[in-house]
């Protein structure tokens, strides 16, 4: 008992006080910039692994984006600057591309329009399950690592529950496996009628890197429509919390 | 018998200079260099060529940090060839591997199941939801299903288990749920590049992504010994760093998970703050919690200068200091810990070996290998590391392996950031934009926090690649598990499983 009081004190206050004002230290790549000097010369589409950039007009897909800088290390014309902004979710896939002199506050501005049921039924509560479909653990472990006691999601009363039948909707990462649709399809029909469909980490918005993959099957994604786009590669645990707190119109 | 062609790990071969032999001969000398020569199996794949199928099979001998190739020729008329896994059983997921993709039946393999129900092998494994799982009968038995959706956030896998009251007999695992064919999507990016960029170490990031550093060291490996590509002293610094993080960071947070399976929240909710610490200093390199976008070809994206090298030292002293201080008050002094703890989940040595288990969970087993001792490259050869063999074998085994492999691991990145200083050039020169040379084959490996981690990669004639093999460490170690919790409690399954700690998706790819 004694050593467990004494180890309470040696671990001593570990969780971030703030969430909503909370930032990721650089090199840390969040939310990218276009400047208005691209002279077209395309090394940022051959150096992008995701086929996330195009150059006329220049934009930006962050629902394919890596996020791994190599377009901003390419760029002749440093016309890609990638800032360590993180709050880059979106409540639609076109939302998602940012094109050239988008600044930040305007693509927040109408990045997530907090809808007034949801914040009346889910403002207080909301229960999600995770299903990963092909994800390679990086985004799951970034999950898991958003109820650590370290970014401590449950006390804005947001929680990830065991199964699909305790869940208001459902949070899907990984591009989405053939072998998978039909536990993804079981799940997401588990859950309440008023179902929450939550997109995690670029393969599962837009496949990512796996996008020409034969195995994958994404009729799912066209069949129901996702409700919030949480971009990353991982996502980070700060990107995944803000996103869900905007979504439910929080402040 | 015949000579298999010698090399090392790391070292470009030609197509033409690994023996092609007879299966019959193959199957007597591997036997006799797996049971009497203590040889391991790392490799066993196919590769077409035209109508035929090649099979090559890479050996290690771990005392003298050789490897070994042959290779044995299928034309379009064999269809099926005895197995190899009745004499050498640690073979027995490679051959079921094989069979997968090349449709050749290995006759007399004691359990042909499907490795990963690949959409293009769907001719030879049939539909998943169909496959017949080992039952049991009888008065008090009962079957316990559990997955692929599991209550935490993990990846997809089915298990099940067979039991008499509360007592395991048998697990079954069923995986291939994460197949996403990476395999083939490196292959076909590879090949229809312009000519100007062959590496994508995106995607070699996404194998697992607990392991991204891991993987893509080694996926770098074989790309620079294809095109011939140098790597400074300092690029292989920085690799090494950020491969020992990535190794103490998962080994704090299974630590942590393995408390939370035994119900002790007060060292789960410790050891995950912990490791907050370690996986935020590798943002602080690379802007990457988990080590992606780092690795480039023939180099790193970052460098680290002395600051950043300073700041790195504290982090890592004040969780060293930390964990010190915390393992004898929670994991080593509380009786209801320990209890759950020992003599759970036990694999012997005898069986680790035979059935061809590697990484901390063959060497919590004590079979000692380690690819970073056995076969060092890069800055082991230099800096050795330090090779950890317990005896027991069970869940505390595999707990306190991890808890003495992290500090060896502070104690390397320390000593790795003293001598950076003064080496110069991280930030590779430019990108590999050789072309691959025709008939090769190239191997690298590297010891992952899971365990050996080997790539291959065979080009053709008209320098393109025509295979890329990979093997994760899971591969070998999921079969350990259902062994393991054999005769255990049901309720003990979750700590096997989280001291094991494997990847579904680099099983099933």
């Amino acid at each position: 008992m004694i050593n467990l009081i004494r180890t309470r004190i040696i671990q001593g206050k570990q969780y971030i006080s703030d969430i909503r004002k909370a930032e990721v230290k650089p090199p840390f790549r969040g939310f990218p910039f276009i400047k208005n000097n691209c002279s077209g010369c395309g090394q940022c589409i051959e150096a992008c692994p995701s086929g996330a950039i195009e150059i006329s007009p220049a934009e930006i897909d962050l629902g394919k984006c890596t996020f791994c800088g190599e377009c901003e290390r390419r760029c002749l014309d440093n016309g890609i600057e990638f800032s360590v902004l993180h709050k880059i979710s979106a409540d639609s896939r076109e939302k998602l591309k940012i094109t050239k002199d988008l600044g930040f506050q305007e693509f927040r501005y109408r990045a997530i329009i907090a809808r007034k049921e949801i914040k009346k039924l889910f403002g207080r509560s909301l229960k999600l399950r995770s299903v990963s479909a092909g994800g390679c653990n990086g985004c799951e472990m970034e999950l898991n690592a958003c109820s650590n006691v370290n970014f401590d999601m449950g006390r804005f009363g947001i929680e990830i529950v065991a199964s699909p039948k305790h869940a208001d909707g459902i949070i899907i990462t990984g591009p989405i496996t053939e072998n998978m649709t039909r536990a993804l399809y079981d799940s997401y029909l588990c859950t309440t009628p008023d179902r929450i469909l939550i997109l995690m980490g670029a393969c599962a918005i837009s496949g990512g890197v796996f996008q020409a993959g034969s195995e994958l099957n994404r009729d799912f994604i066209s069949e129901y429509k996702p409700d919030l786009y949480i971009p990353g590669c991982p996502v980070h645990p700060l990107t995944f919390i803000n996103g869900i707190i905007d979504f439910l119109g929080k402040k | 018998m015949f000579e298999w062609k010698r090399f090392n790990c790391s070292s470009l071969i030609n197509r033409s200079e690994i023996p092609v032999v007879s299966l019959d001969d193959l199957r007597d000398d591997i036997t006799n260099k797996v049971r009497l020569e203590d040889k391991r199996v790392l490799a066993f794949f196919g590769v077409k060529r035209e109508e035929d199928t090649i099979l090559y099979i890479v050996l290690g001998d771990d005392t003298i940090s050789r490897l070994f190739i042959a290779s044995a020729i299928f034309t379009k008329d064999i269809i099926s060839y005895r197995s190899f896994t009745p004499e050498v059983p640690s073979l027995h997921l490679f051959e079921r591997e094989f069979y997968e993709e090349t449709g050749i039946l290995p006759a007399g393999h004691p359990w042909l199941k499907p490795v990963r129900y690949g959409k293009s092998h769907r001719a030879v494994t049939g539909e998943m939801e169909n496959y017949p799982f080992y039952s049991m009968d009888g008065e008090e038995v009962h079957e316990v299903a559990v997955g692929p959706v599991h209550a935490g956030v993990i990846e997809p896998g089915h298990f099940r288990f067979m039991c008499h009251g509360e007592n395991v007999y048998h697990l079954e695992i069923q995986l291939g749920y994460q197949h996403r064919g990476i395999e083939k999507i490196l292959i076909d990016k590879t090949n229809s590049a312009s000519g100007k960029k062959i590496f994508f170490p995106q995607i070699a990031e996404k194998i697992a992504g607990d392991s991204a550093v891991a993987h893509t060291s080694v996926y770098a490996g074989v790309m620079e010994v294809l095109t011939g590509t140098a790597v400074t002293q300092k690029v292989m610094i920085i690799r090494t760093i950020c491969l020992e993080l990535e190794r103490a960071a998962v080994h704090i947070g299974d630590l942590s998970a393995i408390f939370n399976d035994v119900g002790f929240l007060m060292g789960s909710s410790t050891f995950a703050a912990l490791r907050t610490l370690i996986i935020n200093t590798t943002l602080q390199i690379c802007g990457s919690r988990f080590g992606m976008g780092l690795i480039c070809a023939g180099g790193v994206n970052f460098d680290i200068g002395s600051e950043l090298a300073s700041k790195i030292l504290n982090n890592v002293n004040y969780v060293q200091n930390k964990i010190e201080k915390l393992i004898p008050l929670t994991m080593l002094d509380q009786p209801s810990v320990l209890t759950r703890l020992e003599g759970t989940g036990t694999i012997d040595s005898h069986t680790a070996r035979l059935i061809g288990m590697v990484g901390p969970a063959a060497r919590a087993s004590g079979v000692p290998i380690d690819i970073r001792t056995d076969y060092p490259s890069g800055m082991y050869r230099q800096y050795p590391a330090r090779k950890v063999v317990l005896e027991k074998g069970d869940v505390f085994s595999r707990s306190y392996i991890r808890y003495v492999e992290m500090m060896h691991s502070f104690n390397y990145i320390k000593e790795q950031l003293g001598i950076i200083q003064g080496v110069q050039g991280a930030r590779a020169s430019s990108e590999i934009t050789n072309r691959l040379p025709a008939d090769s084959l190239a191997l690298s490996m590297t010891e992952g926090w899971r365990g050996e981690i080997v790539h291959i990669a065979v080009t053709d004639s008209q320098n393109k690649l025509i295979r890329y093999k990979i093997k994760d460490p899971s591969f070998n170690n999921w079969w350990g598990l259902a062994l393991a919790v054999r005769n255990n409690g049901v309720s003990d399954f979750p700590l096997c499983n989280k001291s094991f700690n494997l990847s579904y998706c680099g099983h099933d790819l």
